[in-house]
């Protein structure tokens, strides 16, 4: 039964009705393939591009791989986190610009970093229940064509101006202005509640966690080298669409070495008392990009003649205080990960891949180290000791935000679609399919991890 | 579309002062759009065989306007005229005559087809003499058609009937705008194989269609056609072209495969994608290619290898595992991208002629591979066609390059993409090995 070419009958391979009485059984949610355009350091190919442009040209290439073009999409969810008040519907807005059905919703999401991975949790959520068939997740930012917000004296004149109704009350309101109000408000990356950047939030993390500036340039240089390696093998052939002019991230420095790493100044953590160690070479710069996930039910994707690459079989968002500094501002995921697994009945043993977002070098190293740290364990944790180790040689392994950058809202995305494809390629290990685990840290002192699991 | 120079002689002050000045005058080419006529204007049927008789009725039976005798002075629209009987070269005489008042009744954009045997050296010296001039009166009869009337010629070996699925269909193709810039050509039907398609505005209906090189060019324009035909396309281009091979996969509803075809397993990883997707294979375009031009002289290690490799050897490959696979068997069709480069050569240019050669090479050696499964190979040979390969050309080069053919400009990627389509389609299952040129009877390779 369809209703101006709109089926009405809701999803297509729904649950059993019997089932609705009480819990229906859920269906998998399966990750089809992903797309982003490459990522470019900010101030570079992208300046000129909007949000909008970009999550458009990832939506037309992700549209284009799978043959999507005119397919109506169960729903589009995707954010930003440096978004202009004129943005207000992105996502729709996108849609509408790309080759999908126009009859396709969509809608905006923003948890700061976790942006994206949060689209996908969310739609993969509803697609496990039977509320929609595909979705498409994803998430977009640009720090070069960031907003610039008005200061709030001129903001307030402007906006008496518009009421203003004769001539004489309008030049009142104007005469009102001061030179100062004229100077607008950048955005920065500053924690509204503390002032401090996150570059100087990582800081004190990692000088609590006594992480070393070797250890961080020696993620830094895997995270460059692993990428180079899989962009040789052609690994992101299926994974990327070229955009003005880069069909490569501009950040990658494929002739990096440790001992060029070595070289550069710290830039975060000099007040600190302790040796400052991080870099603009262990620290992910400002990036501009966008990255897209196609989610479906194993009917839809059957249905279509589209690969099944991955179920998204769990995730978990975790918050810390660190306004009053019990813990650092990034390190949400080393509480959001244990609780993650336990409701699995996992342990970080049972995975092949580990995809942990390089915010910062220090960022990873210190949730390791929470989690190698038996005190951390027992006191924060609530176990008998410490949470466990995670083998180095399944890290990262094609490079990441370090080396790829890291477009706040599109890092989901990015690792999403990227670790679907490599669990894919590994198959099964013992018996049982591969398994992956993201993490990704956020602003505001959050965290959002997932697991996902090969098909 | 049309070059600046041709649309400006083609009417009002421009078409004066070039008429005066005896400068050439290109004419606007009929082009083939769905649905239109597959020709305006009578078509003259000249000849007294079996095989004229036999044409005229199945040209009768797709309602065309046939006449058998020339009225004089009415337009026709196409003269097609029936040689296949001919013993000796006095035989000629009488049907060629019998034409030539009619020539000059020939409408704009007119068509001028020969069906004949090919002197293929099995017959007496006699025979093959007549069936060679053919060949010669052809060629010179295109060189003196004007506006845009092109003359072709199709060679059926014995055996091969003027009504067999093929001759039809390359009748079809040549009298259509489809051939637009196919001229002083001929095309050997070498088997009664192939059928004709149920419904000739979609004569690729229900098929699967990979094409190379398809992000920009001739490629992008071999995509559009095939999608107008009915094809369900794959589009294949190097990572680095993706954002373009995307949006001309967004507008024909194909799927993009982001590909580098110098890859070893490029033919394998398409056969997946087009089955995985699709369900099936059935053409292959091999039309991606590279261009690294320099005189021998100057010629180096990297430049030779990358065009042997991307224009030849690939495509080698790529056959090997489509001929291979039990997914290419159901008439499958491959069609090259060849250049009159590879048959006059040009300076500048060894490696490209060398690998454009090769195509050639590889197609005829490959025609009897294909065709033990129903299938069939052919290659097309673009002479100067309007691209943005063509554009960064100097101007005063370019112009002569367009110039010199009998119709006096340069070819549309799209006249490419129609040959390949025509020779794709089920109704040229007879054409196999072929090399078709699409160069306006250029003077170079002739």
């Amino acid at each position: 039964m369809s209703v101006d070419g709109q089926s009405v009958t809701g999803p297509q391979d729904s649950t059993d009705p019997a089932a609705r009485g009480g819990a229906p059984a859920l269906r998998r949610a399966v990750i089809v393939g992903g797309n982003r355009i490459p990522f470019a350091r900010s101030g570079g190919a992208y300046t000129k591009s909007s949000n909008q442009d970009m999550l458009t040209a990832a939506l037309d290439g992700l549209i284009a791989r799978f043959g999507l073009q005119d397919e109506r999409i169960g729903e589009v969810a995707a954010g930003a986190v440096l978004k202009h008040s004129r943005d207000f519907n992105l996502t729709r807005e996108a849609v509408l610009g790309s080759a999908l059905s126009p009859e396709t919703p969509a809608y905006d999401l923003q948890q700061a970093c976790a942006t994206g991975l949060e689209t996908v949790l969310g739609l993969a959520n509803k697609i496990k229940l039977g509320q929609i068939d595909s979705g498409i997740a994803g998430g977009v930012d640009s720090a070069s064509d960031a907003p610039i917000a008005v200061s709030e004296g001129l903001r307030e004149v402007l906006l008496d101006l518009n009421r203003a109704k004769t001539l004489p009350q309008r030049l009142q309101v104007l005469s009102r202005l001061r030179p100062k109000d004229l100077a607008p408000d950048a955005p920065g990356t500053g924690e509204p509640r503390t002032g401090l950047s996150m570059g100087e939030h990582q800081a004190l993390t990692t000088a609590q966690w006594n992480i070393s500036r070797a250890a961080q340039d020696e993620i830094a240089y895997n995270s460059h080298r692993n990428l180079a390696a899989a962009y040789d093998a052609g690994f992101f052939d299926d994974l990327l669409t070229p955009y003005r002019g880069l069909s490569r991230d501009s950040n990658l420095r494929v002739d990096t070495t440790p001992e060029k790493l070595a070289t550069l100044k710290p830039v975060f953590g000099k007040n600190l008392g302790a040796e400052a160690t991080m870099t603009a070479g262990n620290s992910t710069p400002l990036t501009d990009g966008a990255s897209t996930v196609l989610l479906a039910s194993e009917a839809w994707a059957d249905a279509h003649d589209l690969p099944k690459l991955a179920s998204v079989v769990d995730g978990e968002a975790a918050a810390v205080d660190f306004v009053h500094g019990k813990d650092g501002l990034l390190m949400a995921p080393a509480f959001a990960v244990p609780r993650l697994l336990a409701r699995n009945g996992l342990t970080l043993e049972d995975f092949d891949f580990f995809e942990i977002h390089e915010a910062f070098a220090a960022t990873v190293l210190s949730t390791l180290a929470a989690w190698e740290d038996e005190e951390f364990g027992k006191s924060r944790l609530g176990l008998d000791g410490a949470f466990g180790i995670i083998d180095r040689a399944k890290l990262n392994v094609n490079g990441s935000s370090l080396a790829a950058g890291h477009p706040f809202a599109a890092t989901g995305g990015r690792i999403a679609a990227t670790l679907a494809k490599m669990l894919h390629a590994k198959g099964t290990v013992d018996g049982r399919p591969a398994r992956g685990l993201i993490s990704v840290c956020a602003a505001g002192g959050q965290g959002v991890v997932a697991i996902l699991e090969a098909l | 579309m049309t070059d600046k120079y041709t649309q400006l002689v083609s009417q009002g002050l421009g078409r004066n002062i070039a008429r005066k000045l005896g400068l050439p005058q290109p004419a606007l080419l009929r082009r083939y759009t769905p649905g239109e006529a597959l020709i305006s204007g009578p078509i003259l049927i000249q000849g007294s065989t079996a095989a004229a008789d036999q044409l005229a009725a199945t040209l009768l039976s797709w309602d065309l306007d046939v006449r058998r005798h020339a009225v004089p002075r009415e337009k026709l629209g196409a003269i097609i005229l029936v040689l296949d009987e001919l013993a000796s070269p006095e035989d000629l005489e009488k049907p060629v005559l019998s034409v030539a008042s009619s020539l000059r009744d020939l409408a704009p954009s007119g068509r001028f087809i020969t069906l004949s045997r090919p002197a293929d050296g099995s017959g007496t010296p006699s025979v093959a003499a007549a069936r060679q001039g053919v060949d010669g009166f052809l060629r010179s009869v295109a060189k003196e058609l004007r506006a845009g009337a092109t003359a072709n010629g199709i060679l059926l070996p014995e055996g091969v009937a003027a009504t067999s699925p093929s001759a039809l269909a390359a009748l079809r193709f040549f009298l259509s705008g489809r051939s637009a810039f196919v001229d002083g050509q001929f095309l050997t039907v070498s088997t009664a194989d192939g059928q004709l398609p149920s419904d000739f505005d979609k004569p690729l209906a229900g098929k699967v269609a990979v094409v190379t090189g398809a992000a920009r060019g001739i490629g992008a324009a071999i995509a559009r056609t095939l999608h107008r035909d009915g094809a369900t396309l794959v589009l294949v281009d190097i990572p680095a072209a993706g954002d373009h091979l995307a949006a001309v996969a967004n507008e024909v509803h194909g799927t993009a495969l982001q590909l580098d075809i110098a890859r070893e397993d490029a033919g394998q990883r398409i056969i997946d994608h087009a089955i995985q997707r699709h369900g099936r294979l059935d053409v292959v375009v091999h039309n991606a290619g590279i261009t690294r031009d320099k005189l021998l002289a100057n010629m180096d290690h990297s430049r030779w290898n990358s065009v042997l490799n991307v224009n030849i050897s690939a495509q080698l490959r790529i056959n090997d595992a489509l001929l291979a696979s039990e997914h290419f068997r159901d008439s499958p069709r491959i069609v090259s991208v060849a250049s009159t480069s590879g048959i006059a050569g040009n300076r500048g240019q060894t490696n490209y002629a060398a690998s454009k050669a090769g195509v050639m090479g590889m197609v005829s050696a490959t025609a009897s591979l294909l065709s033990a499964r129903g299938g069939t190979i052919n290659a097309v040979a673009p002479g100067f066609i309007e691209t943005e390969m063509t554009a960064r050309i100097p101007f005063a080069v370019r112009e002569v390059g367009r110039r010199l053919n009998s119709l006096q400009q340069g070819g549309q990627p799209t006249d490419v993409a129609e040959a390949i389509a025509f020779l794709a389609s089920d109704g040229a299952g007879g054409i196999n090995g072929a090399v078709l040129r699409v160069c306006g009877q250029n003077l170079v390779g002739a």
